[in-house]
């Protein structure tokens, strides 16, 4: 990769190696290597601003942070549950709004999809923290990342295991975690003319979310795929990106 | 039974739990309103109250069928049950009650903190600070009553007036009263 791929977060339309002394980062903060410890001064109008309104914020909102109070959840939270039936109405109000954006079933799928991979970027960080030392290590293989999102994981979102964690037979880069009863799709009965829609696929992008911002590249996509015993049964089939299993494999 | 037992009973017993998805959900789409309406707050309150309004329409039975309580007698009856029983058994919170006016047609809740549709909220730190001043995060409770007290023959008026995420120092709701609707299937909104 060349110095002029790399691309800094906070300015991204310059390129490292295309800054110059004359530059200043266009919100306010960030560090400009160029500079120094200069770039993190305060030297304009905007910045003492932003930093005043902060303060301010900071001084009159809740005093203490988010990350301190995942914290306190974690001991014992005043709202430790809540009625499943409501985060269902909510479930079904996204997907009308969804559905009405959307042009057809694969648009509304991905659209879905979209939504949980904000959550799940967020949400692994979230469980990470909350259970403290015992999770608290980065996984670096892709079983050991599996069975995080099979166990904890899935008992933080839905208060139970996963049923099953399989890997495809015939493609090494395929697995599949298994639902028998997604509480998601408990209420939700698809149409006939709606194919093979599942509405799960906002669970997939949770997965995916999550998989993605711990360094395993993935597609995750939501099927149906029913037994006699369980009707709703969702798989969960997890594609990883060939640059995973080959970081995969020089680690073995 | 007094109204807080059976709303405690009914919330132990009755009802399905789930722990935080609930709020993450929320948020994700409060975010993706933002996104979509490009950073319109105005519209993202009116898409949160309208989506709010159909959930309202449908939960009204459930809590009907749940409570099995009869018609209210008086306003404030209602603004009781909504508080003791709605606010309960759906979000495992317990408003209060504030601010009669003197005819009793209006008065607020206060919603305690935390609020489970705010948990892990701040609203964003920018120079800007138009966020702060115009979305109304919990929007979408303001429509739900609103629906629900609809399908009850009570035509309200409900918005948010006060909101911790901005800097006040609570969640304050206000609920008006027009007027007592005539038996009559309500229109549909979408």
């Amino acid at each position: 990769m060349s110095d002029d791929s790399i691309i800094i977060p906070s300015t991204t339309t310059n390129s490292l190696s295309k800054l110059t002394i004359n530059d200043y980062s266009k919100t306010g903060f960030g560090y400009n290597p160029s500079i120094g410890t200069q770039s993190n001064s305060i030297n304009n109008i905007e910045t003492s601003n932003l930093l005043i309104s902060k303060k301010q914020i900071i001084l009159s909102t809740s005093t203490i942070p988010i990350y301190e109070k995942l914290h306190l959840i974690s001991k014992k939270s005043p709202i430790e549950e809540i009625t499943l039936s409501s985060l269902l109405y909510l479930f079904s109000e996204i997907i009308q709004w969804q559905f009405k954006n959307s042009k057809n079933i694969n648009d509304l799928e991905a659209r879905l999809n979209g939504l949980g991979y904000k959550l799940g970027i967020k949400l692994i960080e979230m469980i990470k923290l909350k259970d403290g030392y015992k999770l608290l290590k980065r996984d670096t293989k892709i079983l050991e990342i599996l069975q995080f999102i099979h166990g904890p994981f899935w008992k933080f979102i839905f208060g139970k295991q996963a049923d099953e964690l399989e890997m495809s037979q015939n493609n090494n880069d395929e697995y599949m975690i298994i639902d028998n009863l997604p509480i998601l799709n408990k209420y939700i009965s698809i149409p006939k003319d709606y194919g093979d829609l599942n509405c799960c696929a906002f669970v997939a992008g949770i997965i995916e979310g999550s998989l993605d911002v711990s360094g395993f590249n993935c597609n995750v996509t939501a099927h149906t795929s029913t037994t006699d015993q369980h009707p709703l049964r969702t798989v969960y089939l997890i594609k990883f990106h060939s640059n995973v299993l080959y970081r995969e494999n020089i680690r073995n | 039974m007094s109204k807080k037992n059976t709303g405690d009973d009914i919330w132990k017993n009755n009802v399905e739990k789930i722990v935080k998805l609930f709020t993450l959900t929320y948020g994700s789409v409060v975010s993706q309103l933002c996104r979509d309406f490009q950073n319109n707050y105005y519209e993202v309150n009116q898409q949160l109250d309208k989506m709010g309004y159909n959930i309202g329409l449908r939960l009204i039975e459930e809590f009907l069928a749940k409570t099995g309580i009869k018609r209210c007698q008086s306003f404030k009856e209602t603004a009781d049950i909504i508080t003791k029983l709605g606010f309960k058994i759906f979000l495992n919170i317990q408003p209060t009650i504030e601010n009669w006016s003197n005819d009793g047609k209006s008065c607020s809740l206060i919603i305690p903190e935390p609020n489970p549709l705010t948990e892990f909220v701040e609203l964003p730190i920018t120079s800007d600070s138009k966020i702060g001043k115009e979305l109304w995060y919990s929007q979408i409770l303001c429509g739900v009553l609103r629906g629900a007290l609809q399908m009850v023959q009570l035509d309200c008026d409900v918005n948010f007036i006060k909101d911790v995420l901005r800097g006040d120092d609570r969640t304050e709701m206000r609920l008006k009263l027009n007027k007592i609707l005539k038996d009559e299937v309500p229109a549909g909104e979408d």
